[in-house]
């Protein structure tokens, strides 16, 4: 399916804009995730922009599609999407990771709006995705729910319960994005513990699979969650083929950038992402 | 002026754990994927046939420890505090403290000294929890030369021990003590108007509280217990006895921590007005981890106050010292 050009346009304005934020929200942090921050920024921006059905206005609209992000530890991302969707001002970023600020290391659902789930813990939020998709269900709502997990989170053994009990509840109105960056904190997701075959996997649990080749085409992201969202009777996972720190050269596929690693050499950062 | 330690509890804990292998204790450190964190790292590098990164799954850890531990190894495992305390508090319980097995659990980043991280990641329930389960030992220095002293000692005791460090370089109080002792508090300070029991960090901050009472003419005992489990009950019951009243510091929720554990102590022996310093039964926010500890009820005015107070109470009870 071919999407509106002027669409992904803007995406691609979105999703820089988001990249930007993140880089900045770090740099004045002094601190974070720049890694799995910058990986999931497109899906972010396709989620926020174009795919989830949310108010910003109306935070706690009841009717509203759910978003978990279950690898907390990208907040920054999550937050910069949604300043860039209208949730709160820009110079709430500032403040990130900062004393009495609302925006938390990792998401806090009583201190920043649009956050749907605290989280932090990983491994936790699929299950907290499917508990929301089966209120839709039991209130016969159409809202939809999306989780993101890293991939290293999936080594979570809660993970894997989860798996299996979404597709036993036939929940079609679940979709879960794996961001395959293949980096988790202590090194590479091969070395630390490996989960190949991964697509194999959540087919053996009755996923339907949806491998995106390359998690920061918009066009490839927008084909893929139009798929997700036609399963029907079971959930969809998106498997996203991203990379660790996209956008800032010395920061990508590199688990020394899982967190910041070397402040100093953050301004030099955002100015690559500035750049771009 | 407080001095700093030049390096942090997991350095002083990872130093101490090759120091430990090459004197002949069957160690084996693992850790779930936050090995940089926790400094695990250092000891995997050293010694790689002793180590192993399970990934992200604490659970899985804590039961192959377990398995370790009954074929005669002792495994530490590494995670960040509240994870271990929470996470894989079940596998903990089941597989390692009801066989009494050999395992020691390195609890990093605990209290607040996550900081910015946020309260997902702040440990402030752990020591209430792993001092409620049987056989378990629960130790919380207060700078890196005592997390030195303290692993030394948990490796050569058989039997489950919790381990609570921080994160960052903390203010030195212990350094100039012989050895560690678990069970044994110990008199940091001597007074004879109240005592002010701390442990982790708090400790150094009870020090300097003590300054600003001892200015008001106000003589404060300070006592440091870095063993929260086993308890010194004797130093507690003598300074009620001698000082008539207690405060508790400790960089925990006011629920199941130190101030729990010596009102217990207080209750059954000398009952003496006591006040608690500690985390007012909440979830704080971002920060830096001293700056936490200011906004959040742990900060030296605190004990003052705490101090203050407990004068003015034995005040009204009467009591004669
Ligand atoms: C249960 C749990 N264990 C460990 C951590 C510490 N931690 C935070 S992020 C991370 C690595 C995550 O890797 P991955 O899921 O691949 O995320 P990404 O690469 O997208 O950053 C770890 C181990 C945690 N937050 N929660
Ligand atoms: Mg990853």
């Amino acid at each position: 399916m071919s999407h509106d050009p002027d669409l992904i346009v803007e995406l691609q304005r979105q999703a820089k804009q988001v990249r930007q934020m993140v880089v900045e929200m770090i740099a004045a942090a002094g601190s974070g995730h720049p890694g799995g921050g910058l990986s999931a920024v497109e899906i972010l921006t396709v989620l926020y922009h174009h795919v989830l059905q949310v108010d910003p206005a109306r935070p706690d609209w009841p009717d509203r599609d759910r978003f978990v992000l279950s690898k907390g530890h990208g907040a920054a991302g999550w937050y910069a999407a949604l300043c860039t969707r209208g949730y709160f001002p820009r110079e709430w970023l500032g403040r990130f990771r900062q004393i009495g600020g609302k925006l938390v290391g990792h998401p806090d659902m009583r201190k920043a709006p649009g956050v749907d789930m605290s989280s932090g813990s990983l491994g936790q939020g699929l299950s907290a995705a499917i508990g929301m998709a089966l209120a839709a269900r039991y209130h016969a709502k159409d809202y939809r729910s999306y989780v993101l997990l890293g991939d290293g989170e999936i080594q979570e053994g809660q993970i894997w319960e989860a798996a299996m009990a979404a597709p036993h509840f036939q929940l079609d109105n679940l979709t879960a994005i794996l961001d395959l960056n293949g980096v988790q904190l202590d090194g590479n997701v091969a070395d630390i513990m490996p989960i190949d075959p991964v697509v194999d996997k959540w087919q053996a649990f009755g996923w339907h699979t949806i491998e995106c080749a390359d998690g920061h085409d918009i066009e490839q992201l927008l084909t893929a969650f139009d798929a997700a969202q036609a399963v029907k009777s079971r959930p969809a996972i998106i498997i996203a083929h991203t990379v660790k720190g996209k956008g800032v050269s010395f920061m990508e596929h590199q688990a020394t950038w899982h967190g910041v690693s070397d402040p100093d050499r953050l301004p030099a950062a955002l100015e690559e992402v500035t750049r771009l | 002026m407080m001095t700093f330690e030049k390096i942090a509890m997991r350095d002083a804990f990872a130093q101490a754990a090759i120091e430990a292998l090459e004197a002949g204790v069957d160690l084996m450190v693992l850790d779930s994927d936050v090995s940089k964190s926790t400094r695990s790292t250092v000891f995997g590098k050293a010694h790689p046939e002793r180590f192993l990164n399970v990934g992200i799954a604490e659970a899985n850890m804590l039961g192959i420890a377990a398995g370790l531990a009954s074929a005669g190894m002792t495994p530490v495992v590494n995670s960040f505090a509240m994870l271990l305390a929470l996470r894989s508090l079940d596998q903990l319980r089941q597989s390692i403290a009801y066989p009494r097995l050999n395992v020691k659990v390195m609890g990093h980043y605990a209290g607040y000294s996550a900081g910015p991280e946020g309260p997902s990641h702040h440990a402030i329930e752990d020591i209430g929890i792993m001092r409620s389960i049987p056989n378990m030992t629960v130790l919380v220095p207060s700078d890196a030369a005592e997390a030195h002293q303290a692993f030394m000692a948990a490796v050569q005791f058989d039997g489950p021990v919790y381990l609570r460090l921080a994160r960052n370089p903390a203010p030195a109080v212990s350094s100039h003590r012989e050895q560690f002792v678990i069970g044994q508090g110990y008199e940091l300070r001597a007074g004879v108007d109240l005592t002010i029991v701390g442990t982790g960090v708090m400790v150094a901050r009870a020090l300097e509280a003590t300054d600003r009472l001892a200015a008001s003419g106000v003589s404060a005992r300070v006592v440091a217990m870095p063993s929260i489990k086993p308890l010194d009950a004797a130093i507690i019951e003598r300074a009620a006895r001698e000082t008539g009243g207690i405060v508790t510091a400790e960089e925990h929720n006011i629920y199941g921590g130190l101030g729990s554990a010596v009102a217990e102590v207080l209750g059954e022996t000398v009952p003496a007005p006591m006040q608690r310093v500690g985390i007012r039964d909440c979830y704080a926010e971002s920060g830096e981890w001293f700056e936490l500890l200011d906004q959040y009820g742990l900060s030296v005015d605190a004990i003052v106050a705490a101090a203050l107070q407990v004068m003015e109470r034995k005040d009204q009870v009467g009591v004669t010292r």
